[in-house]
């Protein structure tokens, strides 16, 4: 029987098992297939505070975990597949092992969108990137195009120009999402340019086993064209991963679990920090103070449960 | 840990062998090469002597043997047998599949 189970490995699940550690609760963290989470694909995180020159993000995420693993979190690298929080203890089954729990604390995040095209995942690998860090080191010189209009989509265009020949972001709409420091970083970058009003139909390229160009459509007029390119990047936003919560926690219409008063869901005992209830703010620093509340609330709850 | 593979001794470790090879391409500023790392480690730890090689090729250092075989992707992992490539995957992969795969080609 364990005191607190953590599941999910970004900054709120890392800052859980952080102060649940210390707090002598024993956490157990189940860091999932994506270790470290969304930070992990990213360079320049410039806006966590405490850092003056600014920290890559895998960077950011290995120090959270050295100082969790240094507290007394036990930290394992397997995906959950199943929960049962319907009495307690809760259980928590990973693989043919099923783990018994006074409280969970919930940090799953959210993964990267697709664009849920079957062309899309033909040429995955091939010319369609989920990472730009990864990627963008192959398409020195070449022409790529970003989807999408918020902050990631032009933190990665402005990545890419780093090795890319020129850049072109694709917009839905013939406005951005993005922040206005990060709209004017990206419009200032003469290797960046946009097209506007437009969806992604189709990746081209099959024949030739790799991406040769994308179809356009113009969202306001519906016609259709190709364009040329070497390689295509999707930055369109995230979804929360809470499949294995459907029908046990109030999910809200896209996918987030349902809180109030900070982490804590209509379960006691079951918290959720972080991303995967934070539609709002989806900041690492933000998800950090999340996973803290987390552990404290399940701190009191085990104290007022004892005995 | 696993074996490090390079331009150079891509030919005689790979594509002459004769058991299955298991090649991670990978580069130091990829993050979710840096995830699959220390799964890679420990998979070659739990094959040796079973008739399995597995390494890593760090696609900074080497670009030719990554320019044969297209790689535009990292991580991407490729499956050898005999020499010959049997199967691809792109991107971090947990442990279990990465194993089953390796059982399914060394039987």
């Amino acid at each position: 029987m364990r005191n607190v189970i953590i599941i999910g490995s970004g900054p709120a699940g890392y800052t859980a098992a952080i102060y649940a550690a210390r707090a002598n609760l024993e956490p157990l963290m189940f860091a999932g297939d994506e270790v470290g989470g969304q930070l992990m694909t990213t360079t320049d995180v410039d806006n966590y505070p405490g850092f003056p020159d600014g920290i890559q993000g895998p960077d950011l995420m290995t120090a959270m975990r050295k100082q969790a693993e240094r507290v007394g979190a036990e930290i394992v690298s397997e995906m959950v597949d199943a929960v049962d929080l319907s009495s307690r203890p809760f259980k928590v089954t990973v693989g043919d092992e099923t783990h018994e729990t006074e409280t969970v604390i919930i940090s799953t995040g959210a993964s990267a969108k697709r664009l849920g095209l079957e062309s899309e995942k033909a040429l995955y690998g091939r010319g369609v990137s989920a990472c730009a860090t990864c990627d963008g080191f192959f398409f020195k010189g070449k022409d790529v195009v970003v989807v999408g209009g918020g902050d990631s989509a032009m933190e990665e265009s402005n990545f890419l120009t780093r090795f890319a020949n020129h850049v072109t972001i694709l917009v839905r709409k013939d406005v951005l999402k993005a922040s206005p420091i990060m709209q004017d970083r990206a419009k200032s970058n003469k290797k960046i340019s946009f097209e506007w009003n437009v969806d992604v139909v189709e990746v081209l390229g099959a024949e030739e086993g790799k991406v040769t160009g994308v179809m356009l459509k113009d969202t306001k007029t519906g016609d259709k064209r190709e364009m040329k390119t070497d390689g295509i990047f999707v930055a369109i936003g995230h979804t929360p991963n809470t499949e294995i919560f459907k029908g046990q926690l109030s999910l809200d219409g896209r996918g987030y679990i349902v809180t109030s008063g900070g982490p804590s869901t209509e379960i006691d005992g079951v918290y959720a920090a972080g991303d995967v209830q934070d539609s709002r703010y989806r900041q690492a620093v933000t998800a950090a103070g999340s996973g803290c509340e987390a552990a404290l609330d399940a701190q009191r709850f085990i104290e007022e449960h004892e005995g | 840990m696993a074996l490090e593979f390079t331009d150079e001794n891509f030919e005689k470790e790979v594509l002459q062998a004769e058991n299955v090879v298991l090649v991670d391409f990978w580069a130091p500023w990829c993050g979710p090469c840096k995830v699959l790392g220390p799964t890679i480690d420990e998979l070659a730890e739990e094959y040796k002597g079973k008739g399995v090689k597995i390494g890593k090729m760090n696609v900074d250092e080497n670009q030719t043997v990554p320019g044969q075989f297209g790689i535009m992707s990292i991580p991407t992992l490729i499956f050898f047998k005999d020499g010959k490539p049997q199967d691809q995957v792109v991107g971090a992969q947990p442990k279990e599949k990465l194993a089953e795969k390796l059982d399914t080609f060394a039987s």
